[in-house]
């Protein structure tokens, strides 16, 4: 009996909701630091607040031992410059990054990361994560360093990317939480920040959340807030019967810590930037195809009969030994690794890559489908540390590729791993499982709350940190780094305030609202169809191609799915009441990535932004940020340069400021 | 073929993202307690193992697996959609290969690094 279709058929009953039901149970808790979300941000950001002397308090919508988009495990560790080997400077590291980005990321945020990466590290190393060859598997590789032991990844000269056996990264996170005290509530979906006064724009006091097995209410009070929530693929991309399995995020990364901020009055900037649908999860499981991208960078990718697919450095030239593959170019300093939250490369930062027209080579017939991943033609610790130990320890990957691919007989040292078969221009990106990208299934790319260099968004006592929420937010080691950062923060700053007041009309106003959905007729949509109409909305009116016209027509919709269908929308137990919630915040999400695409009155192809009323490509004018925000439920929007946060109120280099805040 | 048949609607998809062995698994539910997006329910009947309720919520983590005390109690395939699409050549012999197959291939025993 495994199914509930089983169950059923076997027994001749439906059977009961196994947990307690305490609907409109109230539950008060307080906290110094209260973090919302759970992931290695949130974890992180627990830990170093609690070791502050923080009184903290962490929800998290599934169970954070094993929660958010790094709760599977990560192989690689970006940005770690100031690791012993490591030959880039943080300084070089940032400013790179900024001129890829051509000015739109956060220099605060991507100073910290590098900055203090590596430190970051060494305290999981510290946690009991392997970030050592300790067993000497890859004594001799040319990406080891033998005095630290210390294994590198995509760029072996400049050493800033660390490859790290973090398939438990997690649980050794959640042990530490455990033994610090730290009060962990899973099961519980936040739905509001509470603020001064019940007021849009007002001191954060708290914040509201609903246990999805229970259905028992809480308020959490506290001296100060962190948002460490995740995305929010489900915004554009919803089917999840075809679509978790290739997910690179779960189905709890729904935006919320987007659509609490947003209701509370905090400032975005850049939510109008996203990226073509690669990863909408109607791919392929992570890391299960054959390919040469992130994970898999370096490995030699043939045809169906055997034609090996020539490496090129981004210079023009033809790499023709594996060692070459893993260098930067004589014009470079360094490469920048895959999955950044950077989506656009400068060649002298770009890493090498295939034959950068294999499409029209396939078109040709020069190269026959399939491709396949022939790590037989590595040598051994190139190949082994691809398969075994990336793939292994990434996210994901340990059982559902590693030991799922093993038994089944696939051995990298005799088998070619085939390749997806595609539309030949979906060879253009060397990440072949991702699928054949899908333009109106945008994703969110770089833009979050707007933070200064304490990490503190523009609403008094709310900070945020990790990867989806905050302006310049990378990959998995840079939500740890960003998290440890904002939590040191927070917790300095709940030692100057006093106890939190609660509004307590608007908790009773939010508590009426989070238990509707129960109350409604049973013939109310369901959380999966509003899901589907949400995104169809989005695909829609908010895809690849805007105008003023379709933007609005957007966003009536959205408020017309929000007063009618989400209104009636009906939840019959908790699970589904927190699927439901979930839902009413994308559809603020929604609304926010709308507004934020009207204020930009242009193109832009850093941003891979395209206004049909607007067609001019990045004017001069345009080359700044619009925070925008809302007052009074009305949407404001006010001008920013991209590089605000080196001028005043600010000192004039990362080094400086750095110095200045990062106590 | 039974004569005995119900209404049901069509199976869940995906159908199975774990499957329970319940000569090994005891009904513990680590799993269930530390699934990140709440896919099983205990099982009314006491040691029997978990009802997957939610099974397109499955992110294929393998939290349940790594969580399991009992080696074997739990083992995960991705969907049919996925496992068919995973394919290897076999180099010397040019012999195609994928997950789930009829008679497969000996497993390869080895290990992942660490």
């Amino acid at each position: 009996m495994t199914t509930w279709n089983e169950y059923v058929e076997k027994s001749g009953t439906v059977p009961e909701w196994p947990y307690p039901i305490r609907y409109d149970k109230e539950n008060e808790i307080t906290a110094d630091v209260l973090i919302l979300g759970g992931g290695v941000a949130g974890c992180h950001a627990s830990i170093s607040a609690a070791r502050k002397g923080a009184k903290v308090v962490l929800t998290e919508t599934g169970h954070a031992k094993r929660s958010g988009s790094g709760g599977a495990g990560v192989d690689h560790w970006h940005g770690a410059c100031t690791n012993p080997c490591s030959k880039v400077t943080p300084e070089d590291y940032t400013k790179a990054i900024m001129e890829c980005a051509h000015g739109y990321s956060d220099g605060i945020a991507r100073y910290i990361i590098c900055k203090e990466g590596w430190d970051t590290l060494l305290e999981c190393e510290e946690m009991g994560v392997q970030i050592r060859d300790v067993k000497d598997e890859f004594k001799g590789a040319d990406f080891r360093d033998e005095e630290t032991k210390l294994m590198f990844a995509y760029d072996y000269k400049s050493r800033h990317v660390i490859r790290v056996w973090g398939y438990n990264i997690k649980p050794c996170l959640y042990n530490e939480m455990k033994r610090l005290g730290v009060g962990i509530y899973n099961r519980v979906v936040i739905t509001s920040l509470l603020t001064e006064g019940g007021k849009q724009g007002g001191r954060v006091e708290g914040a509201t959340g609903v246990n999805t097995r229970t259905g028992e209410f809480y308020v959490f009070k506290s001296k100060a807030t962190i948002i460490t929530s995740g995305g929010a693929t489900r915004l554009f991309s919803f089917a999840p019967e075809v679509t978790a399995a290739g997910s690179m995020a779960n189905m709890n990364s729904a935006g919320t810590g987007h659509a609490i901020g947003w209701n509370a009055g905090a400032e975005f900037v850049l939510m109008e930037q996203t990226g073509p649908g690669r990863l909408t999860g109607f791919g392929y499981a992570p890391y299960s195809m054959g390919n040469t991208s992130n994970t898999y960078h370096g490995t030699p990718i043939v045809d169906a009969n055997g034609k090996e697919v020539p490496w090129f450095d981004p210079y023009g030239r033809e790499l023709k030994t594996v060692k070459e593959r893993f260098l930067p170019s004589p014009e470079q300093k360094f490469q920048l690794g895959i999955g950044i939250g950077l989506y656009y490369y400068l060649k002298q930062y770009v890493l090498n890559d295939l034959v950068r027209d294999l499409p029209e080579r396939i078109r040709s017939g020069e190269f026959a489908l399939p491709l396949y991943a022939d790590l037989t033609r590595l040598p051994e610790l190139e190949r082994r540390v691809i398969f075994g130990m990336m793939v292994g320890n990434e996210g994901k990957t340990r059982i559902p590729i590693y030991d799922q691919f093993t038994k089944a007989g696939f051995d990298p040292d005799k088998d070619m791993l085939q390749a997806s078969v595609m539309l030949p221009e979906s060879y253009q990106n060397s990440n072949f499982w991702g699928g054949n990208p899908i333009p109106h299934m945008r994703s969110l790319a770089g833009g979050g709350l707007l933070v200064d260099w304490d990490l503190r968004t523009s609403l008094e006592g709310l900070y945020a940190a990790g990867s989806a929420p905050i302006f310049g937010g990378g990959c998995h080691g840079e939500a740890h780094t960003t998290g440890r950062y904002a939590g040191r923060k927070a917790a300095s700053y709940a030692r100057t305030v006093g106890e939190p007041v609660i509004d307590r009309k608007q908790v009773e106003v939010e508590k009426r609202r989070i238990y509707a959905p129960l109350k409604q007729n049973k013939n109310g949509v369901g959380w999966k169809e509003l899901n589907y109409a949400i995104s169809r909305v989005m695909q829609d009116y908010c895809g690849k191609y805007k105008n003023e016209r379709t933007l609005n027509l957007g966003l009536r919709l959205l408020k017309e799915l929000k007063e009618n269908e989400a209104a009636t929308a009906y939840a019959s137990n908790p699970h589904e009441l927190g699927r439901t919630l979930e839902c009413f915040s994308l559809i603020t999400f929604g609304e926010l990535v709308m507004h934020a695409s009207l204020a930009r009155k242009c193109s832009s192809v850093y941003l891979d932004f395209y206004r049909l009323d607007y067609p001019q490509m990045d004017p001069p004018e345009w080359e700044k940020l619009l925070p925008i925000r809302q007052e009074e439920n009305r949407v404001k929007v006010r001008e920013l340069p991209l590089d605000f946060n080196l001028k005043p109120p600010y000192a004039s280099s990362y080094e400086e400021n750095y110095k200045l805040h990062a106590k | 073929m039974s004569n005995k048949v119900y209404m049901t609607p069509n199976p869940m998809t995906p159908n199975k993202g774990q499957k329970f062995n319940p000569k090994i698994c005891n009904g513990c539910n680590l799993c269930v307690e530390v699934c990140p997006t709440d896919v099983m329910m205990p099982n009314p009947k006491k040691k029997s193992p978990p009802i997957v309720l939610y099974p397109e919520e499955c992110w294929f983590c393998a939290a349940c697996i790594e969580e399991c005390p009992r080696p074997g109690a739990i083992t995960m395939a991705h969907p049919l959609n996925q496992n068919i699409s995973v394919n290897w050549k076999r180099k010397e012999t040019g012999k195609y290969f994928r997950i789930g197959m009829k008679n497969p291939p000996p497993p390869n025993n080895r290990p992942p690094s660490g």
